[in-house]
């Protein structure tokens, strides 16, 4: 009886469960990936002339990580930074303000349909809606400068927190609400001491979190005109001046690994 | 409890005590003067007269761009696969880089805490903290303009992202069922096969799902920089100033980003 293993016991090999549990499923998925790769790898073309070439360039550039430049431009550097970092809070402030009210219309079980459809609406339009697209029209329309990367990060923000807080007052305790609702509380009161206090660490902790994305975000937007430091950058690329763009890109590392590590203890903090 | 005394000395609750309060519009102060400060820097360098012409600029362009030129469409279905392309096989790339530096990353996976750990966590931030249109940047001036500088600037940028997500989902398995598979003397790399990766599957499939979503966005825009893709469309047209192309493109963009929400919530929705 003690040689009885599991597999006679069993009549067929144990295997590992897959999974996909539906077979014609699992192999229509394998199969169509496979013909999807071959297709995509096929249509992409590398020319492979300039990768040998580019390639001492990216190792000129590895090697511009070791001794970065912060000097030759360092005028620039600074006064792309400052920029960067005034469109980040002004954009966080401003965004945080517009989306506390639009995250309390696009809650349903706070605000009536037609308010609920109104903010639902923009918050779709603003996520749908890449960075970079929006900072171009708004260069279109207001011309270069950090005007145009601020009212666009407002706008980005709006949709991120605006959705993520609605979300988390419909999730919100309806026991504590409803005890506020029925001391008589006025719509306001109902709002500031029934509601507001449950999401408010949470909401705290994703304005940090949309500080940081901000200013990643702040670092582009000069791509296409719209202020900060993303203009010395690109100027830095184009003249291969890979020094300076190292020196650049590792500000941005840090400043963001600084952020993220306040916002870590903010957090930890309020909730 | 806070509590203040009206003039007649009945005691009334507050909220917050008078401390609190003042610590409070304290906190209110010092953010409307940084953000004073701030938008006078703002207001400097903007030229407003610019900004007085706006709204006749937004309705001249507006009308300009309608109604978008539709017969454009058939320049469009190249770029659009290339986009395509550029998201899937950027994703798959950097799942593939991923998938060892999280479990590098992970405290209960990592051989060794002291050096291998930060290595792998630094990859994660340094990838993570620099957008995926700088990376194109540096890619196109390193390889050349095209589709492949834009896969690789989307796989460089998503390592980070999905490493730290799964880490993080690596770090809060059950270790019960390590510990039944190791007991039945199976090497480490068979408690890695049968006893990790069945229990984080579901979440390494959600968030492949939910970074190639956000890679559908931000692969739209790589062409800006000349790394392929639809961008490249726009870029030429926004550089003649042909609006009713550039509303085509736009509204090609935003189908696309709301099919990539769509398939993604599917599919998320078919594995939680």
């Amino acid at each position: 009886m003690s040689d009885v293993t599991l597999d006679m016991r069993l009549g067929t090999k144990w295997r590992k469960p897959h999974f996909v549990k539906n077979p014609a499923l699992r192999w229509g998925l394998i199969i169509g990936a496979l013909v999807y790769l071959v297709l995509a790898v096929s249509s992409i073309e590398v020319n492979w002339a300039r990768v040998s070439e580019g390639l001492i360039r990216g190792w000129n550039f590895i090697i511009a990580f070791a001794s970065p430049d912060f000097t030759s431009r360092g005028t620039d550097i600074q006064e792309g930074l400052i920029e960067s970092v005034i469109m980040t809070i002004t954009s966080t402030i401003v965004g945080i303000a517009i989306s506390i009210p639009i995250g309390l219309g696009a809650a349903r079980n706070i605000a009536p349909l037609p308010i609920y459809m109104i903010c639902r609406g923009i918050v779709a339009l603003s996520r749908a809606l890449n960075e970079i697209i929006v900072a171009i029209l708004m260069v279109a329309i207001f011309g270069f400068g950090p005007l145009a990367g601020f009212i666009t990060l407002s706008f980005a923000t709006i949709g991120f927190l605006a959705k993520l807080m609605a979300e988390d007052i419909e999730d919100m305790d309806r026991v504590q609400a409803e005890a506020i609702r029925s001391t008589g509380s006025s719509w306001l009161q109902w709002i500031d001491y029934g509601v507001l206090p449950q999401v408010l660490p949470r909401l705290v902790g994703l304005s940090m979190y949309r500080l940081d994305i901000n200013f990643r975000e702040s670092a582009v937007l000069g791509l296409v005109g719209a202020g900060g430091i993303g203009a010395t950058l690109n100027t830095a690329f184009d003249r291969y001046e890979f020094d300076t763009a190292a020196a650049i890109l590792l500000i941005i590392i840090v400043t963001v690994m600084c952020l993220e590590y306040l916002s870590g203890i903010i957090r930890r903090k309020v909730q | 409890m806070p509590i203040s005394e009206t003039n007649s000395g009945k005691k009334v609750w507050q909220l917050r005590d008078r401390n609190q309060t003042l610590i409070r519009y304290f906190g209110y102060l010092v953010t409307v003067a940084v953000f004073m400060w701030c938008w006078k820097q703002i207001s400097d360098s903007t030229t407003w007269y610019f900004v007085w012409d706006a709204p006749r600029i937004a309705a001249d362009i507006g009308s300009r761009a309608m109604p978008p030129k539709w017969d454009y469409i058939s320049e469009l279905w190249v770029p659009i696969w290339d986009t395509l392309n550029i998201a899937t096989l950027g994703t798959i790339l950097a799942l593939v880089m991923a998938v060892p530096v999280a479990f590098l990353a992970a405290s209960n996976t990592t051989p060794s805490k002291l050096f291998v750990r930060p290595i792998a966590l630094i990859i994660i931030v340094s990838t993570r903290s620099i957008n995926s249109l700088i990376w194109a940047l540096l890619l196109v001036s390193i390889i050349g303009p095209g589709v492949a500088a834009g896969l690789m600037a989307i796989a460089i940028r998503s390592i980070g992202f999905c490493a730290k997500l799964l880490y993080e989902a690596i770090e809060e398995i059950d270790t019960k069922q390590i510990e039944a598979i190791s007991a039945t003397g199976a090497s480490r790399w068979q408690v890695m096969v049968y006893g990790i990766v069945p229990q984080i599957m579901p979440a390494f499939a959600g968030i492949s799902v939910f970074r190639w979503d956000i890679n559908i966005r931000e692969s739209t825009v790589l062409g800006l920089v000349g790394a392929g893709g639809i961008g490249l469309q726009l870029q030429s047209s926004l550089n003649v100033l042909a609006w009713p192309q550039v509303a085509l493109i736009l509204l090609v963009i935003l189908v696309a980003v709301v099919l990539g929400e769509w398939v993604s919530a599917k599919v998320r929705g078919a594995i939680i």
